[in-house]
């Protein structure tokens, strides 16, 4: 444990006590163990990467302006929203959490560095790796199957991109598998002999949260994209309906894993808001063992409601309703939080600087994504609406509005601490401002135009939906702009 | 005049729950409905809506006010109020979602029940049957012994689906078109005719990749998955056109995967079956043709206009 290393260890001389003015920008680009160095790593990458799949994004809305397939070939368009889906989720938000993780759970829990920095390392340069992976495979034809890739479309549809696709999403959940020891390890075992469990900062809760899920799920996805692979390369025919497989068991392995991930990848930046709202609130946190508890609770919960995902597939009835039961419920711990947010600022004495803003934008637009997330767990209503557009309104209205205005709010929050350097706080202010305009402008329309008939996933479709398309990528646009000040 | 802010609390709340109220039922956002199972869950979507508007209002006003209200005040450096829990108020605030998410699985249940999810012999999982996949692009018979699948089966509360036999239509997916055939008649058609208010019984199936058959217009939505059959039951109540989507992502064409439903007065379904029966040879030329012999762009070329798609376009798809 690292914890009793002596100052003459090698990673205290590589450079652990050094300020951050001393640190050489050389320092960035090494196999660095120091945890601040990695998580300035991580969120770099991240970045990177948000800008990537924030481009494929916009040529995604740029098609959908039209209703022909004019702007790019469909081909081409579904190996786009494959590839946006993936980085948006495994090279973006769940990084960017473990950014956070990596530079202020030491700090918050008084270690002098993660448990295991060596792996911390090790964990993040598999990020790198397995983004350049995926995002060559562009080069030789990328998956087009969806991030779910489900088969038989995904074994026959670009097999060579999609063995490209394997391999990168198997690299980044081995890096999330290996974060996720050395958060648990590091919260638990490695705070100051005086914190308690219960005198953490909420922020470390969370984050225990999400590794947990982490460490459950992850190695259910790799199980099953490893068989999707031989399925690929080898011709065996575990999913491969044409030999006596089963598409729908590949759709169980997959959610089992996917939908935790949206907890692991909003888990964090609940934390984030927890620490957020009563620094600028000038208040303490309302309710610490009623958000630290529900927390777990989601955490729980989410391990039992993959299935939602499969209400119009292969499902039985009675299966059907146990899901809705369980996903319904999800909605009690997630509400005890947003009730306590508000009355944490209730009384308050608001600053409303950038980070407070995006803090403030994240409750409004993830409440939205957490009603229609009710709504979509009734099983009459989500037959009804199932890969339409108005479940791609409630995904990005829980994970842009929710994680990545959570997100901003973090990095707002300590961007002084990281840098050392102020930022320019009416930028900041006008980067909300369009963000928060763009998204609703993006997203909001969509609710509806699922619901009047237009499915997901598609490069054409019918006229009549034109207009409130056209809003939907003037919202996207007015987003890419809002980056512009970032 | 000042006035007390209780009150204001309560006009407050009370202007909430109209808005919701009147929200709930004038939203707009859902199609024509056209089967009474449809109007069952537009019921549904309406009681969430009105909750949903009401959580929407309170919280979004708890934080503009508070935005505005509880602003700091320049060269303020002191901290706000330190309370830091409230017990009952905690208790409410749980409980409430609770007992509002427990009425909505409840009546989720009963709609669901009503509309057929749980009838036992249509909504098991039998497993799946290799022999529905013999050869790719042919059509086979479905389900030849009647056994258990999944899907929405008979509602059991709908008299006319009890009374009559159902009509029974095998649908295929494949890329990227759906194709209908009516076992009782022998008719194969790539859009389908229906007689109100007569059960349906579609026996849903897939050749090639997953597809999903979606009638927006009823509320319905089954996956096709090849190597399975899955099922639907309803009865149309409104006569008219409307559109049949593929929902679940079947390849680059996979949104030009559409068909429509007709649904007919009796005597102009009938009159429908005799003109198209396979007797009547003329027809049967065009609809036996088979998707692997084409390209895509020839494939599609029938189904442009209404798929939207310009000559220009479907020149350019290989």
């Amino acid at each position: 444990m690292t914890a009793t290393e002596s100052p003459t260890s090698p990673a205290a001389v590589s450079g652990r006590d050094l300020g951050q003015s001393q640190r050489k920008w050389q320092d960035y680009f090494s196999f660095n163990t120091d945890h601040k160095v990695i998580g300035i790593q991580y969120l770099v990458t991240s970045f990177f990467f948000f800008f990537i799949g924030g481009a494929l994004a916009n040529v995604i809305r740029t098609e959908l302006a039209t209703p022909d397939p004019d702007f790019i070939q469909p081909e081409l368009y579904n190996q786009i929203f494959t590839l946006h889906g993936t980085v948006m989720i495994f090279l973006w938000i769940i990084p960017a959490g473990a950014a956070f993780g990596n530079y202020l759970i030491p700090l918050m829990v008084g270690a002098e560095d993660m448990a295991f920095p060596r792996l911390n390392a090790v964990a993040f340069w598999m990020i790198p790796v397995g983004g350049t992976l995926l995002l060559s495979s562009f080069l030789v034809g990328a998956p087009q199957a969806g991030w779910t890739s489900y088969p038989p479309l995904s074994l026959t549809a670009s097999q060579t991109g999609q063995m490209f696709w394997i391999l990168s999403v198997l690299i980044l959940g081995t890096s999330s598998i290996l974060g996720s020891i050395n958060f648990i390890t590091t919260i638990l075992k490695m705070r100051i002999p005086e914190m308690g469990i219960h005198d953490m900062p909420l922020f470390c809760w969370s984050m225990l949260a999400a590794s947990v899920l982490i460490l459950l799920a992850t190695p259910v996805l790799a199980a099953g994209l490893i068989l999707l692979s031989f399925d690929l390369l080898l011709g065996t025919n575990f999913f491969n309906p044409a030999g006596g497989g089963d598409p729908i068991i590949y759709q169980h392995i997959f959610w089992f894993y996917s939908h935790p991930a949206v907890y692991i990848m909003i888990l964090p930046f609940f934390g984030v808001i927890s620490e957020v709202l009563p620094v600028h609130s000038r208040k303490p946190i309302f309710g610490y063992r009623a958000i630290a508890y529900s927390s777990f609770a989601i955490s729980f919960l989410g391990l039992i409601v993959w299935a939602h995902h499969m209400f119009t597939s292969g499902t039985p009835g009675w299966l059907r309703m146990f899901f809705m039961a369980t996903t319904m419920i999800i909605a009690v711990p997630t509400g005890v939080k947003v009730f306590s947010w508000c009355a944490t600022i209730w009384g308050g004495k608001i600053e409303l600087n950038s980070s407070m803003l995006f803090g403030l934008g994240f409750i409004s637009s993830f409440l939205i994504g957490g009603l229609t997330g009710v709504m979509v767990a009734a099983v009459p209503f989500d037959i009804h609406v199932h890969d339409t557009y108005f479940v791609v309104a409630h995904l990005h209205y829980v994970l842009f509005g929710g994680s990545v205005l959570g997100l901003f709010a973090g990095f707002y929050h300590w961007f002084p601490k990281i840098t050392g350097r102020m930022f320019n706080e009416p930028l900041g202010r006008l980067h909300f401002a369009l963000t928060f305009i763009g998204l609703n402008l993006a997203f909001m329309p969509m609710h509806e135009l699922g619901m009047m008939g237009m499915n997901r996933r598609i490069a054409l479709y019918d006229p009549q939906f034109q207009p409130l398309n056209v809003l939907s990528t003037i919202g996207s646009y007015i987003m890419a702009v809002s980056m512009v000040p970032l | 005049m000042t006035i007390p802010s209780n009150i204001l609390t309560l006009l407050a709340g009370v202007a909430i729950t109209l808005v919701s109220l009147w929200y709930g039922q004038n939203h707009g956002l859902l199609p024509v409905a056209a089967s009474s199972e449809a109007t069952q869950v537009d019921n549904l979507f309406n009681l969430m809506m009105t909750i949903a508007t009401a959580l929407f209002l309170l919280i979004q006003g708890v934080l503009i006010f508070s935005a505005f209200k509880f602003r700091r005040q320049a060269g303020d450096l002191t901290d706000g109020p330190a309370f830091e829990d409230n017990i009952p108020l905690e208790i409410v605030w749980t409980a409430i979602p609770a007992v509002i998410v427990f009425i909505l699985a409840v009546y989720s249940f009963e709609i669901y029940n009503a509309m057929g999810g749980l009838d036992p012999v249509n909504s098991r999982d039998p497993g799946p049957t290799v022999t529905a996949i013999a050869e790719p692009n042919t059509l086979v018979a479905f389900n030849p012994d009647g056994e258990l699948a999944l899907g929405i089966g008979v509602s059991p509360e709908d008299p006319a689906q009890q009374a009559l036999a159902p009509l029974e239509v095998n649908v295929q997916g494949l890329q990227y078109a759906w194709i209908f055939t009516y076992p009782d008649t022998g008719i194969v058609t790539g859009d389908m005719h229906i007689p109100a208010n007569r059960p349906v019984e579609l026996n849903i199936s897939a050749a090639d990749v997953l597809h999903a058959f979606w009638l927006p217009e009823f509320r319905l939505k089954q996956d096709a998955i090849p190597g399975r059959v899955t099922k639907l039951v309803f009865t149309a109540t409104r006569l008219g056109e409307y559109p049949i989507v593929c929902a679940e992502l079947c390849g680059a064409y996979h949104g030009a995967m559409k068909s429509q439903l007709y649904v007919q007065t009796l005597e102009d379904y009938q009159q429908w079956q005799q003109e198209n029966s396979p007797e009547q040879a003329e027809n049967t030329e065009e609809i036996a043709l088979n998707p692997a012999e084409l390209s895509p762009g020839q494939f599609l070329a029938p189904y442009a206009a209404e798929a939207g798609i310009s000559a220009k376009t479907l020149e350019a798809i290989p």
